[in-house]
C-alpha cells in the first residue's frame, strides 16, 4: 500500500457528468408539470443518448486505486415511442440488464442521458425524480426472489402507494389492490396470500400487479418469463400484451428468447458488449439483418421444426463473448466475426443506416453499426 | 415386485445398431418422494428404451418427472426421500435395481454417464478442473497422476477447449458458461461410456454458445456411437438434434413419436398444446395459444388423465379412466412405428 497517489477520476475521457446538480424550486415545479403531461400515441416518450455507464474496478483495502472500469454500458441511443413495445436482445453480460437499471434511475448513469418527456432524469432529483418513478415501473426476472417472502401479496402490490400516496388515498387501498390482482388474472381474495403458496406464472402476475400500482407509462420487463415453463410463458405474454391495450403503456422488454421478442416487439434492437449493434422494426431485424452478430444470433436460435433441420445454414460463432473490462478496440464483434478485416480494428462502426441502403426503400435501411453491413436471411435460407 | 402393466408398454422401436436389443430398457417406472406434505408421486410408471448411437430426447415442464427419471437410472437419487416403488433399468438386459451398490458403481460413469445442468454448481469450486476430470482415470482405471494429466489435456483437446495444457491447473471460475459445461462433458465422456444421460446441458447459455455445445454433444455422439438421453423444455433444441421424442407429463409419458412426426402431427392434447404455444411468425399481433391452469401438484395428481383439468377436449372418461399409452396408426389402421398416445381421444387428436 506504498502507493498514495490520487487518481484522476475515470479512464475514460467522456466528462463526468453523475454529479447531482441541484434543480432549484422553479425549475423542479415545472419539471413535474412536464412529467405529467400526456404524451400523444407515436411521438417518443423516452429518448436515451450516449449512455453510458463503467463500473470501477478497484485495487486495495484502505487506499481503493481504480485500475479500470468494467465497460457494461459504453455509448448507447436509442427511442421509445408512447405505446409501443422495444425488445433488446443480446447474451449474457451484453448490458442489457444495467440499462434497465439505468432507465430505472437505480444505477446513476457515468455519462449521456435519459430523456423522459423531455426532462433528463438522470440530472433529476427530489419531487421530479419521484414523479418520474411513478410512472416508469418495472417487472422482474425472477419470480421467486424479487417478492418479498414476509409479506403478504396485499402488502406487496399496496407497498407503490406507500410511498406515491396520492395515487390512492388510504381507505381505498385494499380495493384498489384487489382491482389489480383482478386485472391481472388472479382471485382477488388471495390479498392475504403469502407468495410460497403461488406458483411461478402467479407470482409474475403479482409482480406484474404491483409494476401496475402507480398506472405507470412505461414498463420495463428484464426477462420477465425466462423463468417460466413454456405452457405458462404463453400465458403471461397474454397478459402482458392484453394489459398494454388496455392500460397504453410502452413497453422495453428485455430478453434473450428471441422468438418471444419478436412476437411481442414492435421494434427491437440487438446489445453487444455494451453498445446497440443493431435496430429497426421486428421485420428489419428478423428477416434483413444487416449486422453479422444478429445473423448469427439468429442462426444460431433452434428452430422447433425439424424438418428445417438439414439444410438450414447456421452460423456458429467460436469463442465467448470478451470482457467488457477490456474490450477490443475498434468493432467490438470483430474477434467474433467471420467479415473482420484491418478497417474494424481501428475504426469503430456507428450505429447509423449503412450508406449503401440510405437511398433505397429497403427493409435493409434500418440502423446497423457494422463497416461492412449486408443484408442476409438466416431464418428463412433454406 | 416387478409387476408389470402390459397395456402401458410402449409400442417400443427394437432396431439398433448393434442389433443386439436396446442399450438401456425403462420398464413401468415408479418413484415417489415422502414429504411433509404427502406422498409425491413423481414418477408413475415410466417405459422407454434407448439404443446405441440413438437420441432420446425426453420432453417435458419442471415437475414432469423427467430429471427424476434420470437420476434413478443414474442411481443418484437421494433415498430416503426417493423411494422407487416398481420398476426396472435394465442396462444391457441386466436390471440394475437388482445389483449391488458395488455393480453399479462399475456401471456409473464408466457405462452410463451424466451431464448436468448447472455446470458452475456440479463442479468443486476448490480443485482444479484438471484434477478433477484426472479423478475419472485415477478411480476408474487405477492411472497415475501424470498419465491421468495428459488424458486429462487430451480430453479438454478433444471438446475444444484452447489452450487446454495451459489451462489444466485454472478453477472453475475461470472458466466461461460454455467452457465449464465443455468440461462436464468430457468428464462425462473420459471413459468412453455407452451411454449419456444429458440433463438440460445448454439452458444456462447463451444461444451462441448452445449452439456450439449442442453441436460438440451430436459430433462426439456420431464418433462413438453413443447411446444419449436429451432431458429438456425447449421443443428448438429437441427439433434439432433428437430422433425420437417422449413427452412427459405429472410422471407419465403422454407421447412418444419419431421427431418429424411428433412436429407434424401430435396425438395428444399436451404435446399439441406446448407445440401451439410457441410464437409463430404469421401469428404476429394475434394472442398466443395459451394452454390454461397449471401443471398438478404431485402429491395431488388428479385422477384420471392427469391433464384433463387443463385439457380442451377433456371428456369424463378423462376425469375417471387412467388413458393407457396406446399405439398411434395411421386412419386406415396401419401401424405407426415407434408412436404411441396416452390419450383416450389421440384419434381424433392426430386424424381430425
Amino acid at each position: 500500500m506504498a502507493e498514495l497517489k490520487k487518481e484522476q477520476g475515470p479512464v475514460d475521457a467522456t466528462p463526468n457528468v453523475s454529479e447531482v446538480e441541484t434543480v432549484d424550486a422553479v425549475t423542479e415545479a415545472e419539471a413535474v408539470a412536464a412529467i405529467d403531461a400526456p404524451v400523444s400515441q407515436g411521438e417518443p416518450i423516452l429518448q436515451v443518448r450516449n449512455l453510458v455507464k463503467h463500473f470501477p474496478l478497484t485495487q486495495g483495502i484502505l487506499f481503493k486505486k481504480q485500475i479500470g472500469a468494467v465497460k457494461a454500458v459504453d455509448g448507447i441511443s436509442f427511442d421509445l415511442y408512447a405505446g409501443e413495445t422495444l425488445g433488446i436482445v443480446g447474451e449474457s453480460g451484453c448490458g442489457k440488464s444495467t440499462v434497465a437499471k439505468l432507465l430505472m434511475t437505480l444505477e446513476r448513469a457515468t455519462a449521456g442521458e435519459v430523456f423522459y418527456k423531455g426532462q433528463d432524469i438522470t440530472k433529476l432529483s427530489g419531487r421530479a425524480l419521484k414523479a418520474v418513478r411513478r410512472n416508469i415501473q418495472m417487472v422482474f426476472q425472477d419470480p421467486y426472489t424479487s417478492l418479498n417472502p414476509r409479506m403478504t401479496v396485499g402488502d406487496i402490490i399496496g407497498e407503490p402507494f406507500d410511498i406515491h400516496p396520492e395515487v390512492a388515498p388510504k381507505g381505498d387501498r385494499r380495493r384498489r389492490v384487489q382491482e389489480l390482482l383482478d386485472v391481472v388474472g388472479l382471485n382477488p381474495e388471495y390479498i392475504n396470500r403469502y407468495p410460497h403458496q403461488f406458483s411461478g406464472g402467479q407470482r409474475q402476475r403479482i409482480g406484474i400487479a404491483r409494476g401496475l400500482a402507480l398506472n405507470p407509462e412505461i414498463i420495463i420487463c428484464d426477462e420477465p418469463v425466462s423463468a417460466l415453463d413454456v405452457s405458462v410463458q404463453a400465458q403471461v405474454i397474454n397478459l402482458m400484451e392484453k394489459l398494454q391495450d388496455e392500460f397504453n403503456l410502452s413497453y422495453v422488454f428485455i430478453a434473450h428468447d428471441l422468438s418471444i421478442v419478436r412476437h411481442i416487439s414492435d421494434r427491437v434492437g440487438v446489445m453487444y458488449l455494451g453498445k446497440m449493434a443493431e435496430i429497426g422494426t421486428d421485420t428489419q431485424i428478423y428477416d434483413h439483418p444487416t449486422h453479422p452478430y444478429t445473423q448469427a444470433l439468429l442462426s444460431a436460435v433452434p428452430v422447433p421444426d425439424p424438418s428445417a433441420r438439414e439444410g438450414r445454414e447456421r452460423i456458429i460463432l467460436t469463442g465467448d463473448v470478451p470482457s467488457p473490462a477490456n474490450p477490443p478496440s475498434g468493432c467490438r464483434f470483430r474477434t467474433r466475426c467471420w467479415k473482420a478485416e484491418e478497417r474494424c480494428a481501428t475504426e469503430e462502426p456507428l450505429l447509423a443506416i449503412p450508406e449503401r441502403f440510405v437511398s433505397a426503400a429497403t427493409p435493409a435501411a434500418h440502423e446497423s453499426a457494422c463497416h461492412f453491413a449486408e443484408e442476409k436471411d438466416v431464418v428463412h435460407a433454406a | 415386485m416387478t409387476t408389470i402393466d402390459k397395456t402401458a408398454h410402449v409400442p417400443a422401436p427394437r432396431e439398433s445398431v448393434s442389433g443386439d436389443g436396446p442399450l438401456l430398457d425403462v420398464r413401468d417406472l415408479h418413484v415417489e418422494f415422502h414429504t411433509r406434505d404427502g406422498v409425491a408421486k413423481a414418477v408413475n410408471g415410466v417405459n422407454y428404451t434407448v439404443s446405441a448411437g440413438e437420441t432420446l430426447a425426453v420432453l417435458g415442464e419442471s415437475g414432469s418427472g423427467k430429471s427424476v427419471t434420470a437420476q434413478t437410472i443414474m442411481g443418484i437419487l437421494d433415498m430416503p426421500p426417493g423411494k422407487i416403488t416398481q420398476g426396472e433399468i435394465l442396462f444391457r438386459g441386466q436390471d440394475m435395481l437388482k445389483m449391488s451398490n458395488e455393480e453399479r458403481r462399475k456401471i456409473r460413469g464408466r457405462k452410463i454417464a451424466m451431464i448436468f445442468q448447472d455446470a458452475l454448481s456440479s463442479l468443486n469450486p476448490v480443485l482444479t478442473v484438471g484434477y478433477q476430470l484426472g479423478e475419472m482415470f485415477r478411480v476408474h482405471q487405477g492411472l497415475s497422476r501424470k498419465d491421468a494429466k495428459a488424458k486429462s489435456i487430451e480430453l479438454m483437446d478433444q471438446v475444444k477447449i484452447p489452450a487446454a495444457a495451459a489451462r489444466i491447473s485454472d478453477y472453475p471460475h475461470q472458466f466461461s458458461g460454455g467452457m465449464r459445461q465443455r468440461i462436464m462433458i468430457a468428464m462425462a465422456l473420459a471413459l468412453e461410456p455407452d451411454l449419456i444421460i444429458a440433463d438440460e446441458p445448454t439452458t444456462a447459455l447463451d444461444v451462441t454458445v448452445q449452439a456450439q455445445v449442442m453441436d460438440l454433444l451430436a459430433e462426439l455422439q456420431r464418433e462413438y456411437n453413443m447411446g444419449l438421453i436429451l432431458i429438456t423444455h425447449d421443443l428448438g433444441v429437441v427439433a434439432d438434434v433428437a430422433d425420437k421424442i417422449a413427452v412427459m407429463y405429472a410422471g407419465r409419458i403422454v407421447e412418444t413419436a419419431p421427431v418429424g412426426e411428433l412436429y407434424s402431427r401430435p396425438a395428444h392434447p399436451y404435446t399439441r398444446g406446448l407445440l401451439d404455444s410457441i410464437p409463430r411468425l404469421d401469428q404476429k399481433g394475434q394472442e398466443l395459444y395459451a394452454i390454461k391452469g397449471l401443471p398438478p401438484n404431485l402429491t395431488r395428481i388428479p385422477a384420471g388423465c392427469a391433464f384433463s383439468p387443463r385439457c380442451p377436449k377433456a371428456q369424463d372418461i378423462c376425469r375417471t379412466e387412467i388413458p393407457p399409452l396406446a399405439p398411434v396408426t395411421e386412419q386406415d389402421g396401419l401401424e405407426l412405428v415407434g408412436r404411441g398416445s396416452a390419450c383416450h381421444f389421440w384419434k381424433e387428436t392426430i386424424h381430425g
